[in-house]
């Protein structure tokens, strides 16, 4: 393992999340399985280096009292179920020999999914821009058969009376993803949150992101403690240099326009998820493989 | 030194001498033995570790001279590495996807393998003899454990496993690896690979007088990885939760960090 190389790939990443918005969770965990790290690492390595990339923006959100405490602790509790539950399911699927394939399949749907998306949204922006029509936007308060759920509670700070049951929903999705993706799922529960959820986007980061990094934490003690797969030395090279490529990906996004941004990062997104599913598709030099099953440690 | 070593095993083999003698009205024929030394029982492991030989010396006392001075004896050492269940996985297409299909677990096979013997095993002793005992890359024991169907694919597993292992460089050979140094003492090389498992070895020789199995005689010996990698990857299996706990204060702490020294207002 080369620490330049790794030291690269996290300064790339963080630079690319600064300049997004975005956690780099996705990002991270396939670029480690690229470079031979085992999935098994890669994910719970991942995990780990999400809660330092979320922590500084959190701080910023909570100096700033742009969270939902109350929303965010729902969120989180669906959170803590989901990562349980993904921590599990990451065990058997591991014993079953098919984690590496789960892990791989899962992104390609993930990041093709969002790729798409995100693609289709930006260049509609793009032609909109250039006809100088004005954004379409739905009108908040607006509301869809979610909002008809029974179990609703008041959430002060978002100005909003909902069901808890479509946010645990949501927290326990988010907290599979978690454990079994190594990401923090933000760039999900964002789009989430606001289209489906009709939470104002005022507090909607800041509260992700406080669910966020409570989930990821759990997940790292919890990956640690099952399948012992958190690298500390990699995750550690991982976030430093991550947090300083943030600040220069900031700076760098603040001067480019956001349609065109979002296009970019769409074609990553999707470069980076067809790669992994040329992996799944090219012939394997070796059809045998070897593991061990650890009792001898 | 070669003296030294000598008046040693000398000693060894008058140690050894009555109870060979109270049985030799019983079974006149068998009455060779071995014994092997190392240098230390443990070797410590830098991460910078490229692979090493490690060398062992013994003797066959009680030998017979006339069978000796012909070359009918021939010594083969192994040293086995710790012992796992280790499973192999074969992909198969599926929908297009390559996917682990079918598997076997062989019951406590040893991780690394590393034969030297006074010419090529197989040449020594019959097959079925060196099947008996394990000895001979294509010999150890490999049994399967848990459902294996009708067993038709058991070779064919078997044979996957001991390419990988080979071409990972766990399982080696060296068909003149021991040598002759005097009459019945004898050297013996083994090589430790670059990625050594860490555990507990064992170093095994086995004496064969014309194709027939006599005795063998073992020796552990642990391989200890040392340096601040091993340290934190020990660190990881001893005290996992505190590992984990340890991983996300580090990542808190980064990100706290970050926040203050990159604060804009």
């Amino acid at each position: 393992m080369n620490i330049f190389i790794i030291l690269g790939m996290g300064a790339a990443v963080g630079f690319l999340s600064g300049m997004f918005g975005v956690g780099g969770g996705f990002l991270i965990t396939p670029l480690l399985i690229f470079y031979n790290i085992p999935p098994i690492v890669a994910v719970a390595t991942g995990a780990n280096q999400v809660v330092a990339s979320s922590i500084s923006g959190a701080i910023t959100h909570f100096r700033r009292g742009s969270l939902d405490i109350k929303l965010g602790t729902v969120l989180l509790v669906g959170g803590l179920l989901g990562a349980t539950a993904g921590i599990w399911l990451f065990a058997l699927l591991r014993r079953l020999g098919q984690l590496d394939l789960v892990i791989s399949l899962l992104y390609v749907v993930l990041l093709g999914v969002v790729g798409v998306l995100m693609l289709f949204e930006s260049v509609n922006a793009l032609r909109r821009a250039a006809k100088n029509q004005p954004v379409n936007l739905r009108k908040p308060g607006h509301h869809n058969w979610v909002h008809g759920l029974p179990l609703k509670m008041r959430f002060k700070k978002s100005k909003i009376y909902l069901s808890v049951i479509p946010v645990v929903v949501l927290g326990f999705a988010i907290g599979v993803l978690t454990s079994i993706m190594g990401v923090g799922g933000g760039f999900i529960m964002v789009p989430a949150m606001i289209y489906l959820l009709r939470i104002p986007t005022n507090v909607v980061v800041g509260t992700s992101l406080f669910q966020i990094i409570f989930v990821t934490a759990y997940t790292t003690v919890m990956q640690a403690a099952t399948n012992n797969s958190v690298d500390i030395v990699l995750a550690f090279i991982l976030m430093v240099a991550g947090v300083i490529g943030a600040q220069y990906g900031v700076r760098v996004g603040q001067r480019l326009r956001g349609e065109q941004l979002r296009a970019l990062l769409a074609l990553l997104v999707l470069a980076v998820g067809l790669r992994l599913a040329v992996d799944l598709v090219v012939t394997p030099e070796d059809f045998y493989s070897i593991v061990s099953a650890g009792t001898g440690r | 030194m070669m003296r030294l070593a000598r008046t040693l095993l000398a000693a060894l083999a008058l140690a050894s001498a009555a109870p060979v003698l109270a049985q030799e009205d019983k079974r006149p024929e068998i009455t060779e033995r071995l014994e092997i030394g190392i240098s230390t029982d443990e070797i410590a492991i830098s991460s910078d570790f490229r692979g090493a030989d490690l060398t062992i010396f013994g003797a066959i006392e009680g030998y017979d001279p006339n069978l000796l001075a012909q070359r009918k004896y021939d010594i083969v050492v192994a040293l086995e590495g710790p012992k796992d269940d280790l499973t192999v996985r074969r992909k198969e297409r599926v929908l297009g996807i390559w996917v682990n299909r079918r598997s076997m677990t062989f019951e406590l096979a040893p991780e690394s393998y590393s034969l030297s013997s006074t010419r090529n095993v197989d040449d020594i002793a019959p097959a079925a003899v060196l099947n008996s005992i394990g000895v001979g890359l294509q010999h150890i024991r490999l049994d399967p454990i848990g459902y294996i169907g009708d067993g038709s694919n058991i070779s064919e597993f078997r044979d996957a496993f001991r390419r990988l292992k080979e071409t990972g460089g766990f399982y080696q050979r060296d068909p003149g690896g021991v040598q002759f140094i005097s009459a019945s003492l004898f050297k013996a090389t083994v090589r430790l690979p670059a990625n050594v498992p860490n555990g507990t070895h064992v170093v095994r020789a086995h004496l064969f007088r014309d194709g027939v199995f006599i005795s063998e005689k073992a020796l552990p010996l642990r391989v200890v990885k040392t340096g601040l990698e091993q340290m934190i990857s020990n660190a990881a299996y001893a005290n996992p939760v505190s590992y984990g706990i340890l991983a996300v204060i580090l990542a808190a702490l980064t990100g706290w960090i970050a926040s203050i020294v990159f604060r804009k207002d």
